[in-house]
């Protein structure tokens, strides 16, 4: 089956296939630690911290208030991890990108494939985090207020998609192993920490308006959107911008991941 | 096309750089054949097998796989699906087992599950890997890596194989079990194309060789007529001491054909050998070994080097 861009879907398909087997034999000690990260936060920012900050913010709990916006993180995390360093490995180290393009694959068809898994990783990133988040709203913290919350799940897939193109993009750009540093240290953790997860983007001058160009911000306002039944033209902007950005990179990543592969 | 023609190349040429790593070369390989690219290190071989499988483009001439136009990009899915690779580095996926690394690869070929299982199923009885199924590969030896790696490339049933230096960095008795996997297959009429710097695996498995040097085929043809066209039939092979001067070996000269004068050792080829072993006898200190002649002589003689040259 062939999709726009000229991808084969059955080829793709075939590469996503390699990275489920091997999940099922690494899961334990490659993925969970990922999973963990924003539990952590949740439980020791939300519920440790959280005693403190009192009346919470914006007149809510603050585990409420961050539990979504964790989740958009999950997401993201789970999804950026295999374009950026797995991806690198598998292109450079492993040269194992090389013995599927001896197959009738493409690079596109690869990296189509990888991106589908990037996306699998965040939908299980996403439905481990929404069990952790229905299990504190049955405990008592008022984070899942509506039923629209069950859309959390695909939200954190297109989260997930966005940031697997974007660690895509990144990859095809670089050399080196070493500069994922910068991009962990300049891009994700300052999206992390000011994409309003923690706090509101206002808090900081412009702090709206230079988050409205930075895409975990997005993920954020539809999580939390989500969450509490809250849904609004933001969180509409929001989607229509992830959506925008996805069809964007779907077209540009994989002709600048060509010329890594091609001698 | 006709039908009998596999590959079809004329005046391919592919540069990096300035480096011009294949230099406007013409062959063509014929269905069921077994054709070997024979030369040293940088010689351009790899780079035409990466031509062949569609890992390469080509800057200059034409090329035509299995009656499809290869001189662009346009077919290279059509090509690959009936091309199998072994490239010359081992790039299995080291996080699976010996069966997921052929099920995951068996997965691009189209095949329905039946079809896919049976395939797999004959490819691990066929590189001899059944007591190894579940292990992983990063437990293999290099030369069950390797088998792998040939039953890899032909999960896809091709109707060409290519093979880059299928048998370098192996022990003698691992690249034995490779050319019996490739003879299994030149019972099975596969057109195989390989490369080697192997002079006896080129004259054991090949039906015809192309000799390269420095990016051109300098020579094609079969072992036997690369032989007979290019070298006397035996040569004397005078190994010096290390501290004899080859001029010692001056007087013979003129019962040989042909001399090629290493310094450490003194090559005499001729057809009849007798007067030169005769005469190499009387020379003090010297080891002396008459052989008949191999792509190695017309290797040396082609390109004033020997294959073992980097």
């Amino acid at each position: 089956m062939k999709l726009p861009g000229d991808i084969d879907l059955n080829l793709a398909m075939a590469v996503w296939w390699r990275n489920v087997v091997v999940y099922r034999h690494t899961w334990l000690k490659n993925i969970l630690p990922n999973f963990f990260e924003p539990l952590l936060y949740l439980v020791g920012m939300g519920v440790g911290l959280g005693y403190y900050v009192g009346e919470g913010i914006e007149g809510g709990d603050y585990v409420a208030f961050i539990g979504p916006g964790l989740l958009a993180s999950a997401a993201m995390n789970g999804a950026v991890f295999e374009t950026t360093y797995n991806m690198f490995v598998k292109m450079y180290f492993a040269r194992l990108y090389d013995a599927f393009l001896c197959t009738p694959a493409q690079i596109k068809d690869v990296a189509f494939g990888e991106l589908l898994w990037a996306t699998t990783r965040s939908l299980i990133y996403g439905v481990g985090f929404f069990v952790v988040l229905v299990g504190l709203t049955f405990a008592g913290y008022p984070i899942l207020t509506s039923w629209s919350a069950i859309l959390l799940i695909p939200a954190a897939g297109l989260i997930g998609m966005m940031f697997g193109l974007i660690g895509q993009l990144f990859t095809a750009s670089i050399r080196t192993i070493d500069l994922y540093s910068y991009f962990y240290t300049l891009f994700i953790t300052p999206m992390f920490l000011f994409s309003g997860i923690f706090f509101p983007t206002s808090r900081f001058p412009y702090g709206d308006e230079v988050a409205f160009f930075t895409p975990l911000y997005h993920g954020v306002r539809v999580c939390r959107a989500l969450a509490a039944g809250a849904w609004n033209v933001d969180a509409t902007i929001s989607t229509v911008w992830m959506l925008v950005v996805c069809a964007v990179l779907l077209a540009v990543v994989p002709a600048r991941l060509k010329p890594r592969t091609a001698r | 096309m006709e039908q009998d023609v596999v590959v079809r190349a004329r005046g391919l040429r592919r540069s990096y750089g300035d480096f011009v790593a294949v230099d406007g070369i013409d062959f063509e390989i014929r269905r069921g054949e077994f054709f070997g690219f024979l030369g040293p290190n940088g010689a351009g071989k790899t780079t035409t097998m990466r031509m062949l499988y569609r890992a390469s483009s080509l800057d200059g001439g034409t090329l035509e796989i299995l009656g499809f136009d290869a001189s662009t990009t346009a077919h290279d899915r059509s090509i690959k699906a009936r091309v199998g690779v072994v490239p010359q580095e081992d790039n299995l996926d080291q996080e699976m087992t010996v069966a997921e690394n052929l099920d995951v690869f068996s997965r691009f070929y189209g095949y329905s599950k039946a079809e896919r299982r049976s395939r797999v199923e004959a490819m691990i009885m066929f590189a001899d890997l059944d007591a190894k199924r579940n292990e992983l590969v990063e437990t293999l030896s290099g030369g069950m890596k390797r088998r792998l790696m040939v039953a890899r490339g032909l999960l896809g049933s091709p109707e060409l194989f290519v093979l880059d230096e299928p048998s370098t960095g192996l022990d003698p008795r691992a690249r034995q079990r490779i050319w019996e996997r490739l003879a299994e297959l030149r019972r099975q009429k596969t057109t195989v194309v390989l490369t080697t710097h192997y002079m006896e695996e080129a004259e054991r498995l090949c039906d015809r060789i192309a000799i390269m040097d420095a990016g051109k085929i300098v020579a094609l043809g079969t072992p036997a007529a690369l032989i007979r066209d290019h070298v006397p039939s035996q040569v004397v092979e005078i190994r010096l001491a290390y501290d004899q001067d080859s001029s010692i070996v001056a007087p013979l000269h003129g019962d040989a054909l042909r001399v090629e004068d290493l310094k450490d050792r003194v090559l005499l080829y001729a057809d009849d050998v007798q007067a030169l072993v005769a005469r190499a006898a009387e020379l003090d200190g010297v080891q002396t070994l008459v052989r008949r002649t191999t792509l190695d002589d017309v290797f040396l003689k082609i390109t004033g080097r020997g294959l073992g040259a980097e």
